[in-house]
């Protein structure tokens, strides 16, 4: 039996829902505890990167005992290629707010923000808008929670969410250690509440229509839908919401251009697939067939047979050597080695078997970096070098 | 009280307190994981990742240094996982940083080195990232050199003068390759809020910050028949020169360093503790004045707290950050300074010397100490006061060069005419001494009997808590103080820039209603200075604490004004504390500097 099914375009996330503020009024007459269950079961995942349970999240700061909690709305959508966040919150942020809501109900957080990339203070006005109107029901229907829109620095680490809470309490944006974890110290060291845009859409979903119209789609382990941001070598670039669990070769099947020799799943951090794996590629979260966890931000880049591999690479490396926050030294140091030695082997200067010193290199990244920026610049270097060894030598 | 958690350490069972990090739990064990990024007078950083352990379950690996104790735990600190990632991490650093330790001024005592070295790192296969940044050195600074080439981005100078001094000179800018460590618009040190405090160099575990030293000049004076060189040492020299010579950490030197001293060739071994002692006779007289003004006079120009005056790294601090209060600062020069201009002056005279041919050499456990000599305020006797100000572990240094066995050295005393000194002036070296140098002085001027403490150790000043208050009731004043029957002198006392803002925020506030504070900018006092022995930390200012409240207790005067030389010195030459003669050669001024 095939955990992967057909491509099913789905139409949830940018439906028009008139009724916001009744899915509010209804949901915080709720006993918090039945709303965690009803997420829970849904089994959403987190749609920002590191795929953590959503019910869980709000599980954990909910039980968190302090006089002060937040709920962070991560919109600082830093990876390249990607701007599903921005479409979101252009066009249905009132389920954005509702969800922070009705979170803040069941967390106790009384306060939330919205940290919005520096490129998208465009939006910044009509969003306010919508937020005053927010306010002005909350007022109404009595619910204690407001929301600001904090606008971000521009690097792409705040996209992360210690470091996104560094830059918002005025610090440089860097990743702080965990544990501790936001839910029990986030920001301003309370317990935090921080997900990405689309998750919060999702939970939005769950609240209106109840877990089970979003757990029957998608398959084990990979429930729902998921925007993707579809770039490169297409005919039909763009944002489409996908049902999960998909086959890469029914996804290429729908976007290549006929002559894909690549797609890169998840952008930068993400791992590059090989044609000859496309059959055997589903899309989803860890724990399917095949190993290859969920896109960070959705982007997918198809590659057909005009690209080098090895400048895809180099710009991958020369992204990750300049947006790298600089602090630990696998990752600072790691990324400009990487980066040289790979134009060291192209030019000759550095033997072919140079690039498993840099393999072993990228391992000790994943294993040692502080954080996921770090950690994961093995995913697409070892994924690009490994299928397209020669295209890195000659 | 939480109960205890199990874990096992490289096999070793072992039971300890909940919220003991990794790191915390094995140096318990007597299990060393090397650390780069953390010192134990920071927070925690967990950048350099070099202290990166195993913990069974987890693929990913642990910064020992930031991860906290788990029930069951089994940690591995030597795996073979472990070793390959740390070796890489370390061959990383290499790869960015200008490994010319022959020509390195950190060489032999550089956390860097030693752990390379433990590690054999005999090749480097990655390239060489050196050549490609553009890496310079800033050594405009007369009391430290930053040389980027040589920084491994640890932050550790940050934290230091964020969190121990609140100053925030350094700081972190940009990202990913470019990152570095720099000051506001990446300025020039001198051109910053900089105090010259020290306690980054002392921080760094690398040749990046280090102190501007001048080894060379002082040879070179030592050398030319011409020139008389006195040498004087500072209080805090004695209880940590040791340590850098191969000792404990808490070991008197004071005799040994006289010996050691003589032989490198100074002229005259003289003592800093002398002017010390000086220093309280001005100033504990100058406090009496200000308090009589005040209480008697009812002069409303009179400024109180009085505040000490013989940090340097203080001086510049509250000059750059309390402008506005540099009147509550004591008028009075640190102790050398008022050795370097009598030194030219009084000494001069009385060994029949022409100042120009005396050069005036200092050993301080300070780097700002080398920026004070080179104040334009400072030449009060006619030349520089001062001329080279050396560090504790510049010392070391001259006395390593000349091949000198310390340990056989046989103790000698200092030489005569302002080498003599009391257990009042040692003091100085900790934090709160001077305050307690101040009142058994002062208390005896008002009452003419001994402050009412147990064998003259005033205990209530001592300690390391960063600002301690204390109290103490004048009763039964001498005729000429009757006006301070009753009142009660309120002291506080702050180390560490940290602290010295706490108070000097209640000063502006108005909120601090003491008579007398004393300022000292680095932690513990002079003894954790700038200039002192690397490594220092919680435990060894402890240790040299204490050694320096055994020199006083072992010495037979344990009071200022007692000091016969000091009193010789008013006989013959100065006449009265806050005379003429001392308000020009002894006391100074301030300047207001700007807030970035
Ligand atoms: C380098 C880096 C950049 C990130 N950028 C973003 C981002 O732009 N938006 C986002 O939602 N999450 C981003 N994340 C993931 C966040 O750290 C965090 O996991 C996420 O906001 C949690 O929300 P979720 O549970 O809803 O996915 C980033 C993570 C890393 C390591
Ligand atoms: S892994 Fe990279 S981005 Fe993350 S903390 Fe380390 S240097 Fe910063
Ligand atoms: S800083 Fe340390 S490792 Fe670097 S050159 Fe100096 S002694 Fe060598
Ligand atoms: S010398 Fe002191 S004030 Fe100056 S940068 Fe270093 S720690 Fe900060
Ligand atoms: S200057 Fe020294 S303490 Fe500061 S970051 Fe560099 S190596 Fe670390
Ligand atoms: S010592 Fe733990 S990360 Fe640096």
């Amino acid at each position: 039996m095939s955990n992967s099914h057909q491509l099913k375009r789905v139409d949830f996330i940018f439906r028009n829902e008139n009724d916001w503020e009744k899915v509010l009024s209804t949901n915080i007459k709720k006993q918090p505890k039945d709303l965690i269950n009803e997420l829970i079961s849904s089994e959403l995942k987190g749609r920002g990167g590191a795929g953590f349970p959503t019910g869980l999240k709000w599980k954990l700061t909910a039980e968190a005992e302090s006089d002060k909690k937040y709920v962070i709305c991560n919109a600082d959508e830093g990876e390249p290629g990607t701007f599903k966040d921005r479409e979101i919150l252009s066009r249905v942020p009132y389920k954005v707010l509702t969800a922070m809501a009705i979170c803040g109900y069941i967390t106790g957080a009384t306060e939330g923000f919205i940290y919005l990339r520096g490129e998208y203070k465009f939006l910044q006005s009509e969003l306010q808008k919508t937020i005053d109107e927010f306010h002005y029901y909350c007022n109404e229907i009595k619910l204690d929670f407001s929301i600001k829109i904090f606008m971000g620095s521009g690097a792409y680490i705040c996209g992360e969410e210690t470091a996104l809470m560094e830059s918002m309490e005025g610090r440089r944006g860097e990743p702080r250690n965990k544990p501790p974890f936001p839910t029990q110290a986030g920001y301003l060291g309370k317990p935090t509440v921080i997900n990405n845009v689309e998750t919060l859409v999702h939970s939005f979903t769950i609240f209106k229509y109840g877990a089970k119209k979003f757990y029957d789609l998608g398959v084990q382990y990979s429930r729902g839908t998921k925007l993707f941001s579809v770039s490169g070598d297409t005919p039909k670039p763009g944002i489409y919401e996908l049902e999960l669990g998909m086959s890469l070769q029914d996804f290429v099947y729908e976007f290549g251009d006929g002559d894909t020799k690549a797609v890169q799943v998840g952008g930068a951090s993400g791992f590059l697939v090989p044609r000859k794996k496309f059959k055997d590629a589903a899309i989803g979260f860890k724990g399917k067939l095949t190993g290859i966890s969920l896109p960070t931000g959705g982007s997918m880049m198809l590659f057909n047979s005009s690209r080098s591999m090895y400048n895809v690479m180099d710009n991958y490396l020369e992204f990750f050597r300049e947006e790298s926050c600089g602090q630990c030294t696998p990752c600072r140091v790691g990324c400009q080695q990487l980066l040289l030695g790979i134009k060291a082997v192209k030019r000759g200067d550095k033997p072919a078997s140079y690039l498993d010193k840099l393999l072993r290199l990228t391992e000790t990244m994943q294993l040692t970096a502080k954080c996921g920026l770090g950690q994961s610049v093995a995913n697409s270097f070892s994924s690009i070098v490994e299928n397209f060894r020669e295209e890195m030598i000659y | 009280m939480s109960k205890n958690i199990n874990i096992t350490i490289n096999g070793i069972p072992v039971e300890l307190e909940p919220g003991k990090t990794i790191l915390e739990a094995a140096e318990a064990e007597g299990i060393t994981i090397p650390t780069l990024c953390f010192h134990k007078d920071l927070c925690v950083a967990g950048n350099c990742r070099v202290c990166v352990v195993e913990v069974a379950g987890q693929r990913r690996l642990s910064a020992a240094c930031a991860t906290p104790c788990e029930e069951g735990m089994e940690i591995l600190t030597n795996s073979l996982k472990v070793r390959n990632s740390r070796k890489q991490i370390i061959e990383l650093l290499l790869s960015e940083h200008n490994a010319d330790c022959t020509k390195c001024y950190k060489n032999g005592n550089c956390e860097l080195q030693t752990l390379s070295s433990e590690y054999k790192i005999m090749t480097q296969d990655f390239l060489e990232l050196v050549p490609l940044k553009k890496y310079s050195i800033d050594m405009y600074s007369p009391s430290i050199m930053k040389d980027d080439s040589k920084c491994i981005r640890c932050q550790r100078c940050v934290r230091t003068c964020a969190e121990l001094q609140g100053v925030n000179a350094l700081t972190v800018a940009h990202k990913g390759d470019q990152m570095k460590i720099t000051t506001f618009f990446e300025k020039a040190m001198r051109d910053v809020v900089c105090t010259n405090c020290g306690q980054c160099v002392n921080h760094c575990p690398t040749g990046a910050l280090v102190e501007k030293n001048y080894i060379e000049e002082v040879w070179e004076a030592l050398a030319d028949p011409n020139k008389h060189v006195v040498v004087q040492t500072a209080p805090a020299v004695r209880v940590g020169l040791g340590e850098e010579l191969g000792m404990e950490p808490g070991t008197r030197v004071t005799g040994k360093m006289v010996a050691a001293l003589r032989r490198l060739g100074f002229d005259s071994v003289l003592d800093t503790d002398f002017t010390a002692d000086l220093t309280i006779m001005e100033e504990g007289t100058e406090l009496l004045t200000r308090l009589k003004k005040a209480l008697v006079d009812k002069d409303e120009n009179v400024s109180l707290p009085m505040a000490t005056s013989c940090s340097p790294g203080w001086i510049k601090y509250i000059e750059h950050m309390y402008p506005e209060h540099l009147k509550h600062l004591s008028t009075c020069k640190s102790p050398q300074q008022m050795f370097g201009a009598l030194a030219k002056t009084y000494y001069a005279k009385a060994r029949n010397l022409e100042p120009e041919n005396i050069v005036s050499v200092s050993i301080m456990p300070c780097t700002a100490k080398k920026f004070e000599a080179y104040r334009p305020e400072m030449y009060d006797s006619g030349y520089r006061d001062v001329d080279y100000v050396l560090t504790t572990r510049e010392l070391a240094i001259l006395i390593k060069q000349a091949g000198l066995d310390f340990n056989k050295l046989e103790p000698v005393k200092f030489d005569r005419l302002m080498g003599e000194s009391t257990g009042a002036a040692v003091i100085f070296g900790a934090t709160g001494g001077v305050m307690e140098a101040a009142l058994r002085t002062a208390y005896e001027i008002v009452t003419g009997r001994e402050v009412p403490f147990e064998n003259l150790n005033i205990t209530a000043v001592r300690g390391m808590e960063g600002v301690r208050e204390a109290t103490i009731k004048i009763e039964k004043p001498l005729d000429d103080w009757a006006f301070l029957d009753g009142v009660e002198l309120k002291c506080a006392i702050a180390h560490g820039l940290i602290n010295a803002k706490t108070v000097m925020d209640a000063v502006k506030a108005g909120t601090a209603d003491y008579h007398f504070i004393e300022f000292m900018a680095c932690p513990g006092g002079c003894l954790g200075g700038g200039g002192q022995p690397i490594p220092t930390n919680p435990e060894i200012r402890q240790k040299r604490a204490e050694a320096i409240y055994a020199e006083d207790e072992g010495l037979p005067m344990r009071k200022s004004h007692e000091n016969p030389e000091v009193q010789k010195l008013y006989k013959d030459f100065l006449k009265e504390p806050l005379g003429e003669v001392s308000h020009h050669l002894l006391h100074t001024k301030y300047t207001k500097r700007e807030r970035y």
